[in-house]
């Protein structure tokens, strides 16, 4: 089949001619209006190479679509690129050889000096050798908080995490829920890293996820992060959403006072009318450690038999870093370009706060690129259990928490 | 064995050979390949690193495997016997000659005609607290009614009971109807002339002529029960917090989620195994009891 599909395409370049247009499958799960929008930054330019983007879109999500592009990559029917989230999640096909190698591309155009944060490269890169292109940064430590729900109150806006909890009894007292929040995975898990991260800061962060230190894990130092999570259980017990966006709309609507989520729950405020600044104010890092993380989105590029598609393939990896297609999409994606030698020119102060983190250096790895899926997984169901399970003690948690991460590989 | 004889166990040999090469290939084969590297530690691809009982003693060492099994034993529980018991009576019921027999028939049985998916997205709905039974109960004017069972961890399996009853039981019945029409009429005039309560008659003569009818609907019901996954899926995706886990969800997650191959087939195997235990002792016991019959 596939020499016979091989010969055809022979045949047909030579009918049609060598200068024609190849055309290059990208798979992905970007199917929202403002991700099509940046998405399409992508294939306008990557048209202007002479070659064509053929979309293929995989609904459902992440969740949903990585298992999908997976099982096409190991099952041998490659597509020409595709988005995966950055870090371990395509390691083993690597491993496997089933990944392009960029390397060449890379050095020729210097992105080791461009890409910033430099952990973004690293993260792409197995053996020495670089096997992805990163697109975009998203953060997620971000704590929401509606200003007019504290001014009801008659509580002034927290400026972190501690003076938030100090302010919560006033806020129940006056019948608001103090924190929005739906127990599902996602949230759960994006909620647990937030407050290792944040309220532990960035060098216990490291000493957790990037040394592993097991007497730190078990430790007083991550028992304190333990007891801020059954106070952010306690706080938010009578929200009962479901998905993060009901969440957001629960600040919107003035029912709730905070929220912990990424920096896309920006969008759904806009969305909604609000202001950063004065409708709705943000402390990255909770307020009490300036960090946010780089985690974010990478394209893979599977090794392909066809010469002009693997031509192509390179083509399309140089016009996803070029500068003027990063500010194109990033600004269409809400998110964060990857390269230091280019601005974003933006009035919003939220976005302008993770700028300025971003500009002096806190920043930390998402977790993603430290641990495997199969740890991440582990993790992500403790932290669902805990948040929806009022029994499970923090000391309970730590325990597997730590028995977790030992037997991490 | 005349020549015609021969030719045509000849061609039934040659048409039964796809479905037994299916069988050892896909079936055998394949099982034979998941116990295979459930002894391995195999990621995201096969690999053959062997790590012996490893992935086993994860296993029965994660909260959600215990979960998920717990998970199981009460929902295959609840859903067997309900599932028989609720089937059986409106069978009975529908086999008054009550008039406009097929009206109900079609209720009952249209459940059955939709997905897990779209039973657990209604039902999803149905025990939203904001939006279904909860918030129509409080509109009637009982404004204190607090039913929200998919928001808590010791009840949402009974919600998932309820919806998986409500899917399934239809079947059982027509499957039971049929069994009822099978009964010979002559049976229920001798009981009537000796004036012996319907209700007596159903479970002293009908029941246990039934046999095979309720063997069917058990098997069904069974398989339904050990295969559970689309109905968690659409309803809570094992939440809130991990506490409506079932035994074939943690594969899957395994598999794409973790991508750890060797977990995933060692959750498989048990399940198999499981299954085996039910199983054989009940195929066995059928099979002693044939011959006994023969002889």
């Amino acid at each position: 089949m596939k020499t016979r599909l091989m010969t055809s395409a022979a045949i047909l370049s030579m009918v049609i001619g060598s200068a024609n247009a190849t055309e290059l499958e990208v798979t992905h799960w970007w199917t929202s209006a403002g991700e099509a929008a940046a998405l399409k930054v992508f294939a306008d330019a990557f048209a202007k190479t002479g070659n064509t983007w053929v979309d293929a879109a995989i609904g459902g999500g992440g969740g949903a679509a990585v298992p999908a592009i997976v099982s096409r990559i190991a099952g041998g029917n490659p597509m020409g690129a595709t988005v995966m989230v950055h870090g371990r999640q395509a390691e083993e096909l690597v491993q496997a050889g089933l990944m392009r190698d960029l390397t060449e591309l890379a050095e020729k155009e210097g992105w080791k000096d461009v890409v910033r944060p430099a952990t973004l490269l690293d993260s792409c890169t197995f053996e020495g050798k670089i096997y992805c292109v990163p697109t975009n940064i998203h953060s997620q430590q971000w704590m929401w908080i509606s200003i007019p729900v504290f001014e009801k109150a008659g509580v002034p806006v927290p400026k972190n995490w501690n003076e938030f909890v100090a302010a919560a009894p006033a806020l129940e007292a006056a019948g608001i829920i103090p924190i929005a929040f739906g127990p599902d995975g996602f949230q759960s898990y994006l909620t647990f890293n937030t407050i290792i991260a944040s309220v532990g800061g960035p060098d216990l962060y490291t000493k957790i996820y990037g040394d592993r230190d097991m007497d730190v894990i078990r430790g007083s130092e991550v028992a304190k992060l333990f007891a801020a999570m059954a106070d952010f259980r306690r706080l938010s017990a009578q929200s009962r959403v479901g998905n993060w966006n009901e969440a957001s709309n629960q600040l919107i609507t003035g029912v709730a006072a905070a929220q912990i989520m990424g920096d896309w729950a920006q969008a759904e405020f806009a969305t909604a009318g609000l202001a950063a600044g004065t409708d709705y104010d943000c402390l990255p890092g909770l307020g009490l450690n300036a960090i946010v993380n780089t985690g974010g989105n990478a394209f893979y590029f599977p090794v392909l038999e066809d010469a002009a598609a693997s031509d192509a393939q390179l083509a399309l990896a140089s016009v996803m870093i070029n500068p003027e297609v990063q500010v194109g999409f990033n600004l269409a994606k809400g998110s964060l370009p990857v390269r230091g030698d280019v601005k974003v020119e933006t009035t919003n102060l939220c976005m302008q706060k993770g700028l300025d983190i971003l500009a002096t250096g806190t920043i930390i790895p998402a977790v993603e690129q430290y641990i495997t899926p199969d740890t991440l997984a582990s993790l992500r169901d403790l932290a669902a259990r805990f948040f929806a399970d009022a029994s499970m003690t923090p000391e309970a948690a730590q325990e597997e928490y730590a028995a977790i991460l030992e037997m991490a590989q | 064995m005349s020549q015609r004889q021969r030719r045509r166990s000849l061609s039934v040999a040659l048409a039964a050979t796809p479905v037994i090469i299916k069988a050892l290939v896909v079936t055998v084969g394949f099982t034979a390949w998941t116990v295979f590297y459930s002894f391995t530690n195999s990621g995201l691809l096969p690999r053959e690193t062997f790590v012996g009982l490893a992935q086993y003693r994860r296993l029965w060492s994660t909260h959600k495997w215990h979960v998920a099994i717990e998970n199981l034993a009460i929902y295959g529980a609840c859903v067997m016997v309900l599932s028989l018991v609720i089937g059986f009576v409106l069978a009975a019921l529908m086999d008054q000659k009550i008039r406009g027999e097929g009206v109900f028939r079609t209720i009952f049985l249209y459940p059955f005609a939709l997905s897990f998916i779209v039973t657990g997205l209604a039902w999803q709905w149905i025990l939203n607290p904001e939006m279904g039974l909860q918030a129509s109960v409080r509109s009637w004017g009982w404004e204190s009614f607090v039913f929200e069972p998919l928001f808590d961890a010791d009840i949402v399996i009974y919600g998932i009971v309820a919806a998986g009853l409500w899917q399934g039981s239809g079947l059982i019945m027509v499957i039971m109807l049929a069994g009822l029409r099978g009964i010979d009429p002559d049976i229920w005039k001798a009981t009537r002339i000796e004036g012996i309560p319907a209700w007596k008659v159903y479970l002293n003569v009908i029941l246990p002529m039934m046999r095979p009818t309720i063997v069917t609907a058990t098997v069904l019901t069974g398989v339904g029960i050990v295969k559970m996954y689309d109905l968690v899926v659409a309803m809570t995706d094992g939440g809130p917090g991990g506490a409506s886990e079932v035994p074939a969800k943690y594969v899957v997650d395994a598999m794409f989620a973790s991508q750890n191959l060797g977990q995933a087939f060692a959750a498989s195997t048990m399940m198999l195994l499981t299954v085996a235990i039910i199983l054989i002792p009940w195929a066995y016991l059928q099979y002693a009891e044939k011959r006994n019959a023969r002889r």
